[in-house]
């Protein structure tokens, strides 16, 4: 999977180096490659993104300070069922555009026209990201293990790009997270996640999440958008 | 505008009503992250103008007949606070709000990366809380630091600044007095790292060797600015 490249920003962490600001001025293309958040203007390298430096080799990237989450195929993902018509439900991901459910992926056996019985307007899925084309329309399913519609707990919010500092090393934070809270949390790719539990379990969820410095958002399920 | 002629406003060694020089700017501060649910924010104070701007987005664009199928498009709403004059600003949009978020908006679509998002929209809503003179230089300034905050990709920063005529003289930066009785104000939007222009409006007369005068004073005062937008950023880090 490309990390460097396209709109959305790197997932992984590496030696993040000097802050820069838009139209900062790196220095010589010459040798050297353009990464994620860097262009090449009249033979120079410039940033297009208020992050940190990072250099790979011969590319030169910017780790972005915000970024918002581009959905990529096989992500899993947490949305909100925008609208529907008789066999499509649209899907609000936290990304710039919205994803499609047609009615063939949807939850179980679906009549045509039914949409909207099975899942209506407002209502919160885990989902997952099946394709997304060049023109950025992108298409979700919840034919798979354990995606399904969102009826309890919370919803919680944070930067895409913070997911890593949350899962922590082969998930180890995360792991020591659920333990603590005695809570069941999934986090999806698109920097939502879903805590389910009794009340301290959530509050302490919520406790930890400001704890990591991970700056976060309380939304109801099925609110907020 | 001109014909208040009569009305002192820089004395014989060039001292303006509020104590500046000719080439002075007011005072500025810039705080980026105060619109905490929005994506990215930015407070600005420039004189006693204050202006908030928040940006959210890339995000769907909604109504969808104003989707654009290669690009992203901006939606800038430029908007005065009722109590941000001395006399109340009814509240809405007036032709005025509406030329200002146009040329904002056509200023703020030559820097930002608006290909990487085909068929979204990146909202921008400028909110005057104090107006003094030069909002429109303020809230264009604002907003870029605000895009630079939420993340959008662009490929420089536009910072905007007015010069314009006071008794004959070229000074920099309006405040309001020499905004109501000056003769000439040129406002201007500045790419500071290639010196290009996004923006240029001219209200009053000027002769040529004025306007080059109020060009320079601009493009002096854009490369103090843009410091001080590059320190916001970067949180005093180097």
């Amino acid at each position: 999977m490309s990390k460097k490249n396209g709109a959305g920003g790197p997932r992984d962490r590496g030696r993040a180096q000097s802050l820069v600001v838009p139209g900062q001025d790196l220095g010589e293309s010459e040798g050297q490659e353009a990464g994620h958040g860097v262009i090449v203007m009249e033979g120079r390298l410039r940033a297009t993104k208020n992050g940190r430096i990072r250099n790979q080799g011969s590319t030169v990237s910017i780790e972005p300070l915000h970024t918002r989450y581009i959905p990529r195929p096989g992500d899993l993902a947490i949305g909100y069922i925008e609208g529907c018509t008789n066999n499509i439900w649209f899907v609000e991901l936290g990304a710039p555009f919205n994803a499609i459910l047609p009615m063939s992926l949807g939850p179980g056996k679906v009549e045509f026209g039914g949409t909207r019985s099975v899942m209506d307007v407002g209502e919160t899925i885990l989902c997952r990201v099946q394709e997304v084309e060049e023109t950025h329309s992108s298409v979700v399913t919840m034919k798979g293990m354990g995606l399904r519609k969102i009826r309890s707990g919370v919803i919680e919010e944070i930067d895409p790009h913070l997911l890593g500092r949350l899962i922590g090393k082969g998930g180890e934070s995360l792991k020591r997270l659920k333990e603590d809270a005695e809570c069941r949390v999934i986090v999806a790719d698109n920097g939502r996640m879903w805590i389910d539990g009794d009340l301290d379990g959530i509050l302490e969820v919520r406790r930890q999440l400001d704890l990591m410095t991970v700056e976060s958002r309380p939304i109801p399920v099925g609110g907020g958008h | 505008m001109g014909g208040y002629g009569d009305v002192q406003m820089i004395d014989e060694n060039g001292k303006r009503v509020d104590g500046r020089g000719p080439g002075d700017l007011r005072d500025i501060t810039i705080e980026t992250d105060v619109v905490p649910v929005a994506d990215g924010s930015c407070r600005m104070t420039w004189g006693t103008n204050e202006v908030i701007v928040a940006v959210y987005g890339p995000m769907e664009c909604h109504p969808r007949k104003l989707q654009r199928q290669d690009r992203a498009v901006l939606d800038v709403a430029y908007n005065m606070a009722p109590f941000s004059t001395t006399d109340r600003m009814r509240p809405g949009f007036n032709r005025r709000s509406r030329e200002i978020s146009k040329v904002t908006k056509d200023a703020l679509e030559s820097v930002v990366l608006l290909e990487l998002y085909p068929r979204s929209k990146i909202r921008i809503s400028i909110e005057v809380l104090s107006a003094e003179a030069g909002t429109r230089c303020v809230g264009l300034t604002a907003a870029s630091v605000a895009l630079a905050d939420a993340g959008v990709p662009m490929t420089d920063m536009v910072v905007s600044v007015a010069s314009g005529k006071i008794n004959d003289v070229v000074v920099c930066d309006l405040n309001k007095e020499e905004d109501n009785y000056g003769e000439a104000d040129l406002p201007m939007g500045i790419l500071p790292n290639s010196g290009q222009l996004v923006f240029l409006q001219m209200d009053g007369d000027l002769s040529q060797e004025e306007f080059n005068q109020a060009w320079q004073y601009n493009m002096d005062a854009a490369q103090m600015i843009h410091n001080f937008m590059v320190d916001s950023l970067k949180g005093g880090e180097a």
